[in-house]
């Protein structure tokens, strides 16, 4: 099966040269038959691949340990779930699933594309195929996922235990889907400065694969940050790690392109800036992969390190020097088609967001990059969470204040009285917000603020909701939740695109939370307990029952009972891990780890991690931990999903459908 | 006659919930008590573990100082050298197989009780690791980039941003001047009622 893998991936390597030559040649020369063979080369090059996956997860059900890849990352008693994940858990292995991925989506893109868009497909061909070709061509000659071994161990070195977990097993798939999902628009945006078609047809194609990019990486960062506290045990959840930063990248980047091209599609402005930002997304994304793949920056992702990252930073510089040679050169040709009427407008408005957004983007780069680049100048200096927070805070703040304002101004130009109207209710909310919260004693200055500025913010989205539904109310007689429904669906880009905002609010509130967390450290005999304060005033009380020792599938747990009293009430029991995993053969394969117990609630949650005992008895240590409003954190998640899936979800009405395309520019420039 | 199997989506969901049920069933772990080990925990009188070894690294029971919240303080200001990026006290209360941390705490510890402030202990740090063992790099030389060059930049790009928009503005007013100058003095009808509520119509279903 190894030879098949082979095979197919040496297949992928001529298919990939054929569909990119073919598909560059007839985009240029417009010969039908060239086009249509890049075409049919990306279809073969998704089935090529298909196979080669197939085949690796073949060997890793068999558990042919004479396969270097699976040797690594399996154990014969490795649960079915995780010898599924096991496919991307490694370095080759995430790699052909990037590369299967790529010509999937490649595939959707030739099928599906709608015929006037079909200009763009030469191109687009060309560009999946040169990018999946990288892939291959890393995987043939630096990271094979078919390489055997001089011989054959009897079992595998086993899966990493912190990949040991549900959430890794689709958090991976989806970061990959949304790094992956990007080269969709870029092949689209190359396509448009190839062929010099750049009015507002290619933004129209790439529209759902933008969003779909963007609702992949949200969904992937947010499984991501779940993972990182129900694993990791540190009792948090976003540590700005260079792997977290990698995908917060192009996420920031994609977010800011969403608000700018509303400019480009309803006033056929920032052509230059939106094109830019598409192409900065992708490069990102490779970045992103560039970072968890070549450990050059050290992280707690470095299981992945590996001499890929010579490749990638080739890919990497000859891609930007070839981006900016194309770009530079078209810059003529993508003048706006009308101007900024006021300076306080909408248009205005979102500017101001992109700024911030690709303020923020900047600076997570430059931090992520700091070792590197202090390095270059002097002596090695490597920011942590602290100076992250220190910078990032406020620009935040910043542009949580501006997802309030930029719905209240009008598009073109906003007069004085209209902005008074929309402003007095949210900035109200706000007001209030923060005097009732520094009556009720809080004095943290930044919580204060987010706090004042997210009720803004809600209340901004309040107001459009409140006066879209009571319009149709009035202009239709209809009940109000009928009302607020059909307002929805009517405009589901703009309700949609509050309904993301509202989950943001939910976020911001939740990081603000983690002003508010308590922990303590206690070693415990069995019958001790301890107490805790939470930030609500109430007390919790850790009674400690004992330890228990058992085997459970492919590890060795050591469990702790604790019982858990708030103000004296019994409220549950807890019971976090130490688990020892082992190989078919019992042999212990890594060093043990934790696995913390976590009782939640929408206010706080109890978080509870079992360090090991003290001289082999049941006498345990443990590290107690209070974080308010974790469970925030992961509704404002799935808020944003759901409102990015109404933004996606396709128009019924026809006007919808075009208002939703794009075609606003587009009309009133032909008009 | 050839029977057809209807499927409801409803039966058809039912089904592969049952069988994703029935995959996580067979993998439910078995729960083999080891022998040995005292049948309810706590309840012999040495309350020894069969097997210390699986419960990680033998650790030494908690004192008040490891959480005196000064010492914590310290800790939360210096980083782990073991590369995991966290600060020292929550590195050794994370999974508590670092290697590194709790000779930290122990030094700490150690310094803390000869005396020494949490600045000194910082420095003697510093001294020890250099700057890089700081969570927060000290607000000097190339640092003041990483600490306030977004700042810088975020206000610089907004000021040139906001001379931008304002330079536009007033290009797009000369240029609506210049429209109405050139325009026909023609006035043009007032506009019905009927046309403005159709307008208002048109408007209002467009917001929505």
């Amino acid at each position: 099966m190894s030879l098949l893998g082979d095979l197919a991936l040496w297949i992928a390597l001529l298919l990939g040269v054929w569909g990119a030559l073919t598909g560059f040649t007839g985009g240029a020369t417009g010969r039908t038959d060239l086009q249509q063979s890049s075409r049919n080369a990306v279809f073969a090059l998704c089935a090529t691949l298909l196979v080669a996956v197939f085949a690796l997860e073949w060997l890793l059900f068999a558990h042919d340990f004479n396969v270097e890849y699976v040797a690594a990352h399996i154990s014969s008693n490795l649960p079915t779930f995780y010898t599924w994940s096991a496919l991307y858990s490694g370095q080759q292995g995430s790699m052909l699933f990037w590369a299967a991925v790529l010509t999937a989506f490649g595939s959707f893109a030739m099928v599906f594309t709608a015929p006037r868009h079909r200009v763009y497909l030469p191109y687009v061909s060309a560009v999946v195929c040169v990018v999946a070709l990288f892939f291959v061509v890393t995987m043939l000659f630096a990271a094979n996922p078919f390489d055997r071994l001089p011989y054959t161990p009897a079992d595998g070195r086993g899966m990493n235990p912190q990949l040991q977990n549900p959430g890794m097993v689709f958090h991976p798939p989806m970061l990959y889907l949304g790094y992956i999902s990007i080269t969709i628009p870029f092949a689209f945006a190359v396509a448009a400065l190839m062929s010099r078609r750049l009015d507002v047809d290619w933004l129209v194609a790439i529209r759902k694969w933008t969003i779909l990019s963007w609702l992949f990486l949200s969904i992937g960062i947010c499984l991501g940050m779940w993972w990182a506290y129900v694993e990791l045990g540190w009792g948090g959840y976003w540590a700005w790690d260079p792997v977290e930063n990698a995908s917060f990248l192009p996420w920031l980047v994609m977010t800011a392109f969403l608000h700018s091209v509303m400019i480009q599609e309803k006033r056929g402005m920032l052509k230059k800036w939106n094109l830019g930002l598409i192409l900065a997304a992708w490069v990102l994304s490779i970045f992103g992969t560039f970072l968890t793949r070549s450990g050059v920056i050290q992280s707690v992702h470095s299981f992945t390190q590996s001499p890929v990252g010579a490749y990638f930073s080739w890919f990497l510089f000859a891609a930007i020097g070839l981006l900016g040679y194309l770009y530079l050169t078209r810059l003529p040709l993508l003048k706006a088609e009308a101007t900024l009427e006021s300076l306080v407008s909408r248009e205005s408005a979102f500017l101001f967001n992109n700024l911030f957004l690709v303020g923020i983007a900047v600076t997570v780069l430059v931090l992520t990059l700091f070792p590197i680049l202090s390095e270059l100048v002097g002596d090695k200096i490597s920011p942590k969470a602290p100076t992250f927070n220190f910078v990032n805070v406020p620009l935040g703040i910043a542009l949580l204040t501006l997802t309030g304002i930029g719905p209240l101004i009008a598009w073109r130009r906003a007069s004085l009285p209209n902005l008074k109207r929309q402003f007095a209710a949210p900035v109200t909310t706000g007001v209030v917000a923060a005097l009732v919260i520094l009556l009720l004693g809080m004095r943290q200055v930044w919580p204060i603020i987010t706090i004042a500025v997210a009720m803004f913010v809600m209340g901004t989205v309040a107001q459009e909701f409140a006066r879209g539904a009571r319009a149709r109310h009035r202009q239709y007689g209809e009940m109000y939740p009928v009302a607020f429904f059909h307002l929805i669906a009517r405009n589901r880009r703009r309700y949609g695109g509050y309904i993301v905002h509202t989950g943001i609010v939910m976020l911001f509130v939740a990081f603000a939370g983690m002003a508010f967390k308590v922990e303590t450290e206690a070693s415990l005999k069995p019958g001790q307990s301890v107490s805790l304060a939470s930030p609500y005033g109430w007390t919790y009380t850790f009674k400690h029952l004992g330890v228990s020792q058992y085997d459970a599938l492919n590890r060795q747990v050591t469990a702790g009972t604790v019982v858990v009293s708030r103000n004296g009430r019994t409220i549950g029991t807890m019971v976090p891990e130490k688990r020892q995993h082992v190989d078919g053969l019992g042999n212990p394969t890594f060093e043990p780890s934790t696995a913390p117990a976590i009782r939640s609630d929408l206010r706080e949650d109890l978080y509870v991690v079992l360090g090991g005992v003290v001289g082999g008895t049941e006498t345990a240590v443990y590290r107690f931990t209070i974080n308010p409003l974790v469970w925030w954190v992961w509704y404002g998640g799935m808020i944003v999903v759901f409102g990015g899936v109404i933004v996606m979800w396709p128009s019924g009405t026809v006007g919808g459908t075009r208002v939703a395309a794009g075609y606003a520019a587009k009309i009133g420039a032909t008009e | 006659m050839t029977k057809t199997l209807v499927v409801s989506r409803r039966d058809f969901c039912g089904a592969l919930a049952g069988g994703l049920f029935l995959v996580q069933g067979t993998q439910a772990p078995p729960t083999h008590p080891i022998a040995g080990q005292e049948p309810l925990p706590g309840s012999g009188p040495a309350g020894s573990l069969a097997d210390p070894a699986r419960a990680g690294r033998p650790l030494d029971p908690v004192t008040a100082k490891d959480n005196d919240a000064a010492i914590q303080a310290i800790e939360k200001r210096l980083s782990c050298t073991c590369g995991c990026g966290l600060d020292i006290y929550t590195c050794r209360t994370t999974d508590f197989s670092c290697t590194f941390s709790p000779g930290y705490h122990r030094q700490i510890l150690s310094l803390a009780s000869g005396g020494m402030t949490a600045d000194e202990i910082i420095a003697e740090f510093v001294k020890e690791h250099g700057e890089s063992i700081l969570m927060s790099p000290p607000k000097r030389g190339f640092a003041l980039f990483g600490y306030f060059g977004p700042w810088v930049g975020v206000t610089l790009a907004g000021t040139g941003l906001v001379w931008l928009l304002r330079r536009w503005s007033r290009r797009a007013q000369v240029v609506a001047a210049a429209t109405a100058a050139t325009a026909s003095p023609r006035r043009e009808p007032a506009p019905s009622a009927e046309d403005l509520a159709l307008v208002q119509r048109e408007l209002s279903r467009f917001e929505s």
